[in-house]
């Protein structure tokens, strides 16, 4: 975890967050659309991107840190190269979607929240993607799945180890 | 002359395979040297009939579902270009059961027509109501919105009206119109089909609320966890902007209205109005105290009208036909229709949209058709995660917003989910509480630290330490909940794990003692 850490920094392009900093610093309510592009850019929002948020918004430090640690998309790491979240919400529990996640500890030992040892895959936890009519429902890199089946995650688990992103 | 057929896009048909089998059509027809033209519409609301693949015949449009890239070929075979039998005909689409006995305003061009086609919003009615309202004064447009009973569609009922003369009655150089996209309810998916279907529906009821009350510049706030209606929306604003329906001087008018999409960042919470609203400023998605109301001082401290998708995207229908037409619909103070949704463990799982006042029982047995798993039906949750769980007693129960709240639950957003015999209520109300403590903005007590406490205590119950006592405990800490949170999160949590504690007590309990926690 800290290795990774320390490689991104060093992999940090400072010019590229600051022209993606720049290009949004000017609309109202800015910080978050500036960190979704940091995330979509760099997999992350890089540490040392923050106080140069900070300095473009003229925010405190401190508030931008708060902003990125309150909500769930910004991650202070990059993820796997292939992403599954997994909706974990009700209407999926009532179709079995802890048989499921069950099924990734044990087949694959992926657990919720993890990245395999390749760094191929990561295992998110959402609540709710809207797909409540077709449960257990889950997003691989974004893209919509109904009717989640053990085979089709370890077709998934297959597919994210042979493929880069 | 060309075919047209319809293959969805909506996500959820997607996400059942409905681009391989559009793909596999085009092949095919191609093959066979046909001439067709593939439309991709948002659903019908029958996902269980995903991917459903119509033909345009001169009877009308004729479905075939559920379809397969293996299917394909036989389709052709079949003659299915011309309506004809197959082992996956469905007949006339507006024919079939589910789709008969609804009555579409919200929805009813949803699944017809091209998302992103202005020509064929048009030709479906769209922008009639534009046209009308920028001939009306604005207080006649805020006058037909309280008359038709409109209330919010984001769960919380308030009178549409009532908060729209707010906010045109204050007098500022800024208005803002917002949004909330932010649908996190899990059972609930009504607001992304309507952004995936009929996108100009909700950006058109944006402008008019716009000029109801003076405000120029509009935001939707879509959850990142839709990233396909995002990218609807998207390219839908694009497109009424190079119209001329948004921007400076739309339709030729003196008027100017624009739009922003933003997107969440994955917090349950900012589907709270006043969250929504901090976290549109940048700022963490923090629960505000009112007052004051955000229709007085709201977006960047400015007068704000924040609604539902569905309830802005059913003005222009109440300002095309009348307050009078709406209001005729419903039951009691619910006026007019909601879009229900059927989700969990349900055969035959989509959305329908119905006048209030029909029972529960009703679209289960009508709608759902029972469970997916065949197993008998045992609870019944409504609402999404703050709604309460219903036994098999109280299916009768009206859906409307007074009827459910009498029942000791709510409406919500129209979510009902299933649940079979397999179901642990106790495991349900505890994830409850866990979903309030991971999802709790954490600004008042209750709501952040009741929730953590409420999952130990049920933890102690469900281990049969000290039961009684903490039953007891569970109570109260409930009782705190609803009564002192800042918000619904924290205020509506304890419905869920008390309607499972009275309605269920058997599950809370040890099998020697079954029937104690109930005390």
């Amino acid at each position: 975890m800290n290795m990774s850490m320390s490689m991104a920094e060093e992999s940090f392009d400072r010019a590229r967050a600051g022209e993606l900093i720049a290009a949004k610093a000017g609309l109202d309510g800015a910080l978050l659309p500036i960190l979704h592009d940091l995330q979509k850019a760099f997999d992350h929002v890089p540490d040392a991107a923050l106080p140069l948020i900070a300095e473009a918004l003229n925010l405190s430090l401190a508030d931008v840190r708060g902003v990125v640690s309150f909500y769930h998309d910004f991650k202070r790491e990059p993820s796997g190269r292939h992403v599954l979240k997994i909706c974990r919400a009700e209407s999926c529990q009532a179709m079995g979607v802890e048989a499921l996640v069950t099924h990734l500890a044990k087949a694959h030992q992926l657990t919720l929240g993890d990245t395999s040892k390749d760094g191929a895959l990561t295992i998110e936890a959402v609540y709710c993607l809207g797909h409540c009519a077709c449960s257990p429902a889950a997003l691989f890199d974004n893209e919509p799945i109904g009717r989640l089946s053990p085979a089709m995650l370890d077709e998934l688990v297959l597919q994210a180890g042979e493929t880069s992103a | 002359m060309s075919i047209r057929i319809y293959v969805p896009r909506d996500s959820s048909a997607l996400a059942l395979g409905a681009e391989p089998v559009a793909k596999a059509i085009a092949q095919e027809a191609q093959a066979r040297g046909l001439d067709v033209t593939i439309l991709r519409n948002g659903t019908r609301g029958m996902v269980w009939l995903e991917p459903l693949v119509e033909v345009e015949t001169p009877l009308g449009r004729v479905g075939y579902g559920p379809v397969t890239t293996r299917d394909v070929v036989g389709l052709f075979d079949a003659g299915f270009l011309q309506g004809a039998d197959h082992a996956l005909h469905q007949g006339i689409v507006d024919e079939i059961d589910w789709m008969r006995a609804q009555q579409r305003i919200t929805f009813a061009r949803t699944g017809v027509i091209d998302p992103l086609s202005i020509a064929d919003y048009r030709a479906h009615g769209g922008f009639d109501a534009l046209v009308k309202a920028l001939t009306m004064p604005s207080t006649q447009i805020v006058d037909e919105v309280s008359a038709s009973g409109l209330r919010g569609r984001g769960g919380a009922g308030f009178p549409t009206g009532i908060k729209w003369c707010t906010a045109a009655q204050v007098q500022a150089e800024q208005k803002y119109i917002v949004c909330n996209a932010d649908e996190g309810d899990s059972g609930t998916f009504a607001d992304r089909m309507l952004m995936e279907g009929d996108p100009f529906a909700l950006i058109e009821g944006m402008i008019i609320a716009g000029l109801a009350i003076g405000a120029t510049k509009g935001f939707i706030y879509i959850r990142s966890e839709y990233p396909h209606a995002c990218h609807v929306i998207e390219r839908a604003l694009r497109l009424a902007q190079r119209a001329g329906y948004l921007g400076e001087r739309i339709m030729g008018s003196a008027q100017s209205f624009s739009i922003e999409m933003r997107m969440g960042a994955g917090a349950y919470i900012c589907g709270e109005e006043t969250s929504l609203l901090e976290s549109l400023e940048g700022k963490r998605g923090q629960v505000r105290a009112k007052p004051p109301l955000p229709a007085i001082a709201g977006l960047f401290g400015k007068p704000t009208i924040i609604n539902n998708v569905l309830t802005l995207a059913t003005v222009p229908w109440i300002i095309t036909h009348g307050a009078a037409a709406y209001a005729h619909l419903g039951s009691g103070r619910s006026r007019g229709t909601q879009p229900f949704q059927i989700a969990g463990n349900v055969k035959r799982g989509g959305l329908m949209e119905l006048p209030f006042g029909v029972s529960l029982r009703e679209i289960i047995e009508t709608y759902g058709s029972g469970t997916a798993s065949g197993r008998p039906l045992r609870a019944v949750q409504v609402g999404g995660p703050l709604g309460a769980y219903f036994p098999a007693h109280l299916l009768e129960t009206p859906l409307d917003y007074e009827s459910m709240s009498a029942a000791g639950g709510l409406l919500g957003h129209g979510g009902i989910v299933l649940f079979d015999d397999s179901v642990d209520l106790a495991r349900q109300a505890r994830f409850a509480m866990e979903f309030c403590a991971i999802e709790s903005c954490g600004k008042c007590t209750p709501c952040r630290i009741g929730s953590t406490r409420g999952v130990e205590l049920i933890d102690k119950i469900s281990a049969n330490q000290e039961r009684e006592g903490n039953v007891t405990v569970l109570k109260d800490l409930c009782e705190t909940m609803t009564e002192a949170s800042l918000c619904a999160l924290g205020g509506l949590t304890p419905l869920p794990v008390m309607s499972a504690l009275t309605h269920f007590p058997e599950d809370f309990a040890p099998p020697a003692t079954a029937g104690l926690a109930a005390q």
